[in-house]
């Protein structure tokens, strides 16, 4: 029992960062209407940003105190990825306004490609490892109710605790806020949008922004887990079922979404896995999207498309 | 003046529907192919073979699978590398189990599995479409590569995956030299790309095209979308997995699950949209853009960065290959949505009027 509850919580909140990365495609569909692949590039050039970043600026500037080093390099990498949001609307979906989803998806392949290609160049392409001080050590609970107590990972419970905090945010930022509405209305109908005055390119620069510290903060917190390297940007194909599963449009669905797969993978794994040979998580995740795609073509919470000739 | 319609005349039926209408299209292909199957055997070495132009021969032959289905009937997938996969695993396991079968007969069965494959993992496009149904073919991608290493069966007991075939022949022809590899994958890919341009001429590919444009009028005015995409499936995924089977068995004669990793999935959507989606010639253009293109770089972005006196590692030179793959397909989307074919039909529309351009 114990061990169920432990491999539970381990699947909940890695479903959590799951979510967290999940978060960045819904943003971007949510508010533009792209299928932004690039996701998992900009958390790598995001975590590789400021991984080097926090090692590179004592040495410019003499400042010893890591943290102080981190909180700059944090500052710094979100500035870089607010220039990288703006070039990508600048360079790329300016010239792609009223275009099918299908083109949007591709051009977002073709950024991938130039912003890990760039993101290496820059930063190198070495494994890097980011410290922002969280700390290791596990902790365990309910050891009164089972034997030995169920082993929690205090990384993981503060990264759950920040990928909820930046979920609540955003909400409140879609929900409330006339900025958020507009962000709504432009993935309606990016022509409808236009017709009252919604300007489209600042919308663009403004939710690609807010994707970009997404990624900053995910590329942060698996960056410290798993260490900076090239393999993070799987991290992203891992995230995509989730989108699937919670719906492309809705953030609490991609909490819900990420906690599903977070769980049915490590569940699988353990329970599943040795009767197959192991190392089904990867794909389960997407089968089990898939299924629940055929019952649910709009994912859980996603609204309903309605085609009309 | 020398490329005018002017004076050939269509009597019949027939002629109007033939593939190349035009008779200095007609001689211009038929000059491509003597070129192709008498000329450069004799000329090229055995680096360019092995580097260039079996690759290309065999990524054209995929690229045309892929562009029936995302091109033609509109499905975006993500999963054509599994597909591959199958088509090789297929191949090679009907090659290894079945003692004495011919080579031809193997890639064809390799097709057939790479078919039911993707007869399977297309079921749900019946119910989601675009995004969704991208994401979706990569359940296939991750489904295969997980099968072929992990299942010890497909593998015929190997412990990475890794399996290699030798002593092809065809017709009692050994497929050794490098030459023979070239005419052997050039000759299925001419006969494929026959079948594949008829297809999409006749009813069937009207039906895809019909599917592409908008599914639900199409399912209005009577095509069957289950019949018309589940047979894009099965026709793209089985040149797919002969495309899969040749690039194992001919290409790289030993091979393991990571030659048909996700990369290579991407890597075919781009030939389909760099060449051009919806046209067979686009599949070629495709094919030889990005097979020829990282050789390119590989060889002159050294020397071009030396003019500059900067010497560049061989990391910088994939990172550049990279930016500059990525660079390429956005200004694609951006500047020629279609693709080089569209680039290619313009200048023969031009080349029809020339030298008046009115």
């Amino acid at each position: 029992m114990a061990f169920f509850l432990e491999t539970l919580i381990g699947g909940l909140m890695a479903g959590m960062l799951y979510s967290l990365v999940a978060l960045g495609f819904v943003l971007i569909y949510k508010a533009s209407g792209v299928f932004n692949f690039a996701q998992g590039a900009m958390v790598l050039f995001a975590a590789l940003a400021m991984a080097r970043l926090s090692e590179w600026i004592p040495k410019w500037t003499g400042i010893d105190s890591p943290l102080l080093a981190g909180i700059a390099a944090f500052i710094l990498a979100g500035a870089l990825m607010f220039v990288v949001a703006w070039c990508i609307e600048r360079l790329v979906l300016r010239h792609l306004v009223n275009q099918e989803g299908a083109t949007l998806l591709m051009a977002t392949l073709g950024i991938t490609y130039f912003l890990e290609g760039l993101g290496q160049t820059m930063f190198g392409s070495d494994i890097y490892k980011i410290d922002i001080g969280m700390p290791k050590e596990p902790i365990f609970a309910f050891e009164s109710m089972f034997e030995g107590g169920v082993l929690i990972n205090k990384e993981d419970v503060i990264a759950a605790a920040i990928a909820a905090g930046l979920v609540i945010l955003l909400s409140i930022f879609f929900q409330k806020t006339s900025t958020g509405r507009a962000l709504r209305a432009v993935a309606d109908d990016h022509q409808a949008a236009q017709s009252i005055g919604i300007p489209l390119n600042r919308i663009w620069v403004i939710v690609w922004c807010v994707a970009g510290v997404v990624a900053l903060v995910a590329g942060m917190i698996w960056g410290s887990k798993l260490g900076v390297q090239f393999s993070l940007t799987t991290v992203a194909l891992r995230a995509l079922p989730v989108v699937i599963l919670g719906g492309l449009t809705s953030v609490p669905g991609a909490i819900i979404g990420g906690l599903i797969i977070g769980v049915g993978e490590k569940l699988s794994e353990v329970y599943l896995g040795p009767f197959v040979g192991g190392g089904i998580e990867i794909w389960f995740a997407y089968v089990l999207a898939l299924v629940f795609l055929l019952f649910r073509p709009q994912g859980l919470f996603g609204e309903k498309i309605i085609d009309r000739v | 003046m020398l490329y005018r319609e002017n004076g050939q005349f269509k009597t019949t039926y027939r002629a109007d529907q033939q593939i190349f209408p035009i008779a200095q299209d007609r001689i211009a292909i038929a000059l491509l192919l003597a070129v192709a199957f008498i000329a450069v055997p004799m000329l090229a070495s055995d680096y360019f073979f092995r580097a260039i132009l079996i690759p290309l021969v065999i990524m054209s032959m995929a690229a045309l699978g892929v562009n029936i289905l995302v091109g033609y009937c509109g499905q975006i997938s993500l999963g054509s590398g599994a597909f591959m996969a199958v088509g090789a695993y297929g191949a090679y396991n009907v090659f290894v189990r079945v003692p004495g079968l011919p080579l031809i007969p193997a890639i064809v069965l390799g097709g057939l599995c790479a078919m039911f494959f993707g007869i399977l993992f297309g079921l749900p496009s019946l119910r989601v479409k675009g995004l969704y149904l991208a994401v979706a073919t990569l359940a296939a991608q991750f489904f295969s590569d997980w099968m072929f290493l992990r299942i010890k069966w497909f593998t015929n007991n190997s412990d990475s995956g890794s399996v290699s075939v030798n002593g092809l022949q065809v017709f009692g022809m050994p497929i050794e030299s490098a030459q023979s590899k070239y005419l052997f994958c050039l000759a299925l890919l001419v006969v494929v790309a026959l079948l594949a341009k008829n297809l999409v001429r006749g009813a069937v590919g009207r039906e895809w095209m019909a599917i592409r444009d908008m599914d639900v009028a199409a399912a209005v005015i009577g095509i069957r979308p289950m019949y018309a995409k589940l047979s894009a499936f099965a026709v793209s995924s089985f040149i797919v997995g002969m495309a899969g089977a040749l690039w194992a068995f001919v290409h790289l004669g030993a091979w393991e699950p990571a030659a048909f990793s996700v990369e290579v999935s991407f890597r075919l959507l781009f030939m389909v949209i760099i060449g051009g989606l919806g046209s067979i010639m686009g599949g070629f253009f495709g094919a030889a853009f990005i097979v020829v293109l990282p050789i390119v770089l590989n060889q002159f972005l050294p020397a071009l960065m030396g003019l500059f006196g900067i010497s560049i590692s061989t990391a910088g030179v994939s990172h550049a290959e990279l930016m500059i793959f990525g660079a390429l397909i956005v200004w694609f989307l951006i500047v020629e949505p279609h693709g080089l074919a569209k680039l290619w039909s313009t200048a023969k529309q031009k080349l029809r009027l020339w030298p008046f351009p009115h």
